[in-house]
């Protein structure tokens, strides 16, 4: 079975031709099942370009990338976005809908679940809510929260739909120590009880502590990884 | 909204330009017709030979052949003394060849000499005419070089041809216009015999009379009207011109919309796309909003257009109605402009990168 995330060769550049600007340079990375790896390196080194191409935000152009057994090179817009529905996203600045609620935001994910009804969607958004700690904060907008909280909701809508692999892109930025060490500490969580991949990119030393692999980017390439467990 | 309005406004003025334009055929009470070929519209009607009138008649199919006569002259409002052109139109009443509401119980007295119907839904200016034959019981008025006595009202309509109209018979308006001739009416009403074909009597009639005059039943008399102020003046496509600038500038408004819309929840597009909604999805969501708009546009411009109508209608005296047909076919106008307009929006949804929400 493939792991969910396996690229090789992996290399990308903005603009065409002599303007072309390089920021992934014939990168290798592998992410296990249920491994947490966090990938730093200084701004400008690729870490998010390569965080949208194994999110399958962007189309390969150089290299294999292959996601969940997928391969996402060559794949059309149709297949790409299949692909995403099976990956829970976390944004530095969460992206919650401002004029839905909390519940709201949350079933929106499930939106495209034919299986399930309105009903359902709702209840499975209710008892994801209850497992990040708002569970009486569901009928609440963004405006109506705290940062931490609205990270939470963040967090609620990315599992929401139990997804195989979780992208986070600097999900603690924005947040106090405290609240991002309790961000943190529920993803970890959430992530080794349902098995998830996780793969966060981040700036902030706080939350090294939870990594499997820590991963060093400079000018698109990744260097020697830093074990914290042995996987 | 404004959209609706505009175009409910702009059709309205063009069905009543025609409805007011056809009130006088409309009203007349012949199977066909006999016209001369180079009249464009009746309120300058060519004149017709009154013999063809008697030659129709040999058709035995043919009970009654009724001249009809038509001009126009000053009235003198009998208060304010002011003149103002005023429709005449001459026929034998009692022979039945045009019912105006009113104009039946006035047969009689219409026969006798200078007396005159007054149409009570002609323009203020000419006097409050009803009024004061209430207050009076008998009106004389002057008419030309005339002085006439209006013995009743009947009810017809100002038009974009006529503000007023006055009927009377056939002997009454030569004394009225005395250079008129007897032998030149604007056109000849045909009331045929019951149960005759009228499409055979029509055949035979346009092979018997000659081509100074031109054969046609009711309903292309009508069209015939209608077709000159639609074709043949600036009104008919002033109007169309203008519905259809309704709808543009509608659709810029709408598309102004969706497009201000699109671009200020960018950002939210490009979450949605990055979450797995596609492409496809998103712009059902802004088609969706421009059908909403055009729900939310139609219904308070149709209830403000009701007011408009009613407003309007008795400031020009023109038959404004709001009528069902005209309601679905503005909506559906609407509907397809809102669609249009999203269909255009849609470009800015291209601009919703989901790399970018990282």
């Amino acid at each position: 079975m493939r792991e969910p995330v396996e690229a090789f060769g992996l290399s990308y550049a903005f603009g065409t031709g002599r303007l072309a600007r390089r920021v992934l340079r014939d990168l290798d990375i592998t992410v296990h099942r249920g491994e947490i790896v966090l990938l730093t390196g200084p701004s400008g080194s690729g870490k998010t370009t390569l965080l949208t191409l194994v999110g399958a935000l962007r189309a390969v152009q150089l290299g294999s990338c292959a996601v969940l057994g997928r391969e996402l090179a060559g794949v059309t817009d149709a297949e790409r976005v299949a692909i995403r529905r099976r990956i829970g996203f976390i944004f530095q600045d969460h992206q919650l809908l401002d004029f839905l609620t909390a519940r709201q935001n949350v079933a929106m994910a499930l939106e495209h679940d034919k299986a399930s009804g309105e009903a359902d969607r709702m209840r499975r958004a209710i008892d994801m809510l209850s497992a990040v700690g708002l569970g009486h904060c569901m009928d609440l907008r963004p405006a109506q929260l705290s940062g931490g909280q609205r990270q939470r909701v963040a967090i609620a809508r990315a599992l929401v739909r139990d997804p195989d692999l979780l992208l986070a892109d600097e999900p603690t930025a924005a947040l106090d120590r405290q609240s991002g060490g309790e961000v943190m500490d529920l993803v970890s969580g959430l992530a080794r009880e349902r098995g998830l991949a996780v793969f966060i990119v981040t700036h902030d030393s706080r939350i090294l502590g939870v990594a499997d692999r820590i991963l060093s980017m400079e000018d698109g390439q990744i260097g020697q990884p830093a074990m914290c467990r042995e996987y | 909204m404004f959209a609706c309005v505009l175009v409910l406004m702009q059709l309205g003025f063009r069905a009543a330009l025609f409805a007011s334009a056809t009130a006088l055929p409309q009203a007349m009470q012949g199977e066909l017709f006999l016209i001369n070929p180079l009249t464009t519209a009746l309120f300058r009607a060519e004149p017709i030979p009154r013999v063809r009138a008697y030659q129709a008649l040999a058709v035995p199919e043919v009970a009654q052949a009724v001249p009809i006569y038509l001009a126009q002259e000053p009235w003198r409002n009998p208060e304010t003394g002011t003149h103002r052109a005023i429709q005449i139109i001459g026929f034998d009443a009692q022979a039945g060849a045009i019912a105006f509401p009113g104009l039946a119980p006035l047969a009689a007295a219409l026969t006798r000499r200078d007396a005159v119907a007054f149409d009570a839904r002609s323009r203020p200016e000419f006097g409050d005419i009803t009024r004061l034959l209430a207050e009076r019981g008998s009106l004389k008025a002057q008419l030309g070089d005339r002085q006439v006595e209006v013995v009743g009202t009947v009810q017809l309509g100002a038009s974009f041809a006529a503000d007023g109209n006055v009927v009377m018979t056939e002997t009454n308006f030569r004394r009225l216009i005395p250079e008129s001739r007897a032998s030149d009416a604007a056109l000849i009403a045909l009331r045929l015999t019951r149960g005759a074909d009228v499409a055979q009597v029509h055949n035979r009639l346009t092979k018997l009379l000659p081509p100074d005059v031109k054969v046609v039943t009711h309903a292309e008399l009508v069209e015939w009207e209608r077709r000159y102020w639609d074709q043949q003046t600036p009104i008919g496509i002033i109007f169309a011109f203008g519905s259809l600038m309704g709808l543009m500038v509608g659709m810029v408004i709408v598309y102004q919309i969706l497009f201000t819309d699109v671009c200020s929840h960018l950002r939210g597009y490009a979450t949605l796309k990055a979450l797995g909604f596609s492409h496809r999805y998103l712009q059902l969501v802004v088609l969706g909003e421009a059908l909403i708009l055009a729900c939310l546009g139609f219904l308070p411009g149709l209830a403000l257009s009701a007011v408009l109508y009613r407003f309007v209608g008795r400031a020009s005296y023109l038959p404004l109605e709001l009528t069902s047909d005209r309601c679905v076919a503005v909506f559906a106008m609407i509907l397809t402009m809102c669609v249009v307009a999203g269909l255009l929006a849609l470009r800015k949804l291209r601009d919703a990168d989901p790399a970018s929400v990282f």
